[in-house]
């Protein structure tokens, strides 16, 4: 499957997944956090009030992904993207200097560290 | 414009930055509409990205009426241009609101020939706002209705709400 593929089959699904979320829930969902787990993996996201949308498939052990999801957002999104003006916001991000502070965020927190052998 | 950052620039860099980019436009465009058009379309763009640094910043949440978009406007305000404008003039509906500053920041030094009389010095800030709602679903119109330049004793700028922008599909998938 390619990426382009995978990333459309991800919007789909998170889309209808939050239009049910958001209809059955009492609670608003005002953070912009979800998250599921299955016996094998869990799928994090993260929703800006600009309806960017993060996520991070972790292990289910992985701990403190919701800060880690803000964490890129502030940190490398929007320093390394948004504050570039040859970034184009509405397409794929290229941007090598994204990728690499992406990398070191991920590698500094408590989940990748504490990732089983 | 940030506090404790070593990015940060003077105030006065800034309004004389923005002073000249004003002036070049004039020459440029050589028609005060046109400068004015052109003025609201880079702040626009100015606006779409700003907002997620507002969001990154401010972590404000989603808002819930007009009135938490207005607060939120005026924080911004502070955030960016570090005056605190007030906020007022609703009107009846609610869909519609007044930012008042006392002082321009953006318009310091600044003294309108009387040839440019028709220019809308700071339109800049008007397309920053329509900008930075879109991008949070909210259309809005923005425009100036009073301005120190032209002898008023403030600075006005009515925001009016249009409407929600809808969650929507891409196109071609369902």
């Amino acid at each position: 499957m390619t990426k382009d593929e995978e990333a459309k089959l991800m919007y789909g699904m998170i889309f209808s997944m939050k239009s049910f979320v958001t209809k059955v829930s009492p609670v608003d969902l005002r953070e912009g956090y979800m998250s599921y787990a299955t016996n094998k993996y869990c799928l994090n996201l993260y929703e800006t009030p600009s309806k960017l949308k993060f996520v991070l498939n972790t292990d289910t052990h992985a701990q403190g992904i919701k800060e880690l999801l803000h964490q890129l957002y502030t940190q490398v999104y929007v320093e390394y993207v948004v504050f570039n003006p040859l970034c184009p916001l509405n397409k794929p991000i290229e941007s090598e200097l994204f990728a690499t502070k992406l990398d070191e965020v991920v590698k500094q927190s408590p989940a990748y560290a504490s990732r089983p052998a | 414009m940030r506090a404790n950052d070593p990015k940060k620039v003077s105030g006065e860099l800034f309004t004389l930055t923005y002073g000249s980019l004003v002036a070049q436009l004039l020459k440029d465009y050589e028609n005060v509409d046109d400068v004015n058009r052109q003025l609201e379309r880079m702040g626009y763009n100015i606006g779409m990205r700003l907002i997620e640094d507002f969001l990154a910043r401010a972590n404000p949440g989603r808002c819930y009426d007009l009135r938490d978009t207005a607060d939120k406007i005026q924080q911004a305000f502070k955030l960016y241009l570090g005056v605190s404008p007030s906020i007022g003039s609703w009107s009846p509906g609610g869909d519609e609101f007044s930012v008042v500053m006392e002082t321009n920041p953006m318009a310091e030094f600044v003294e309108l020939p009387e040839h440019c009389l028709g220019l809308r010095y700071s339109n800049i800030l008007t397309g920053v706002i329509r900008g930075a709602c879109e991008m949070v679903q909210l259309e809005v119109m923005a425009w100036f209705i009073a301005d120190q330049l032209k002898g008023d004793n403030m600075t006005e700028i009515r925001v009016k709400f249009v409407k929600r922008l809808e969650d929507a599909i891409p196109a071609g998938e369902d």
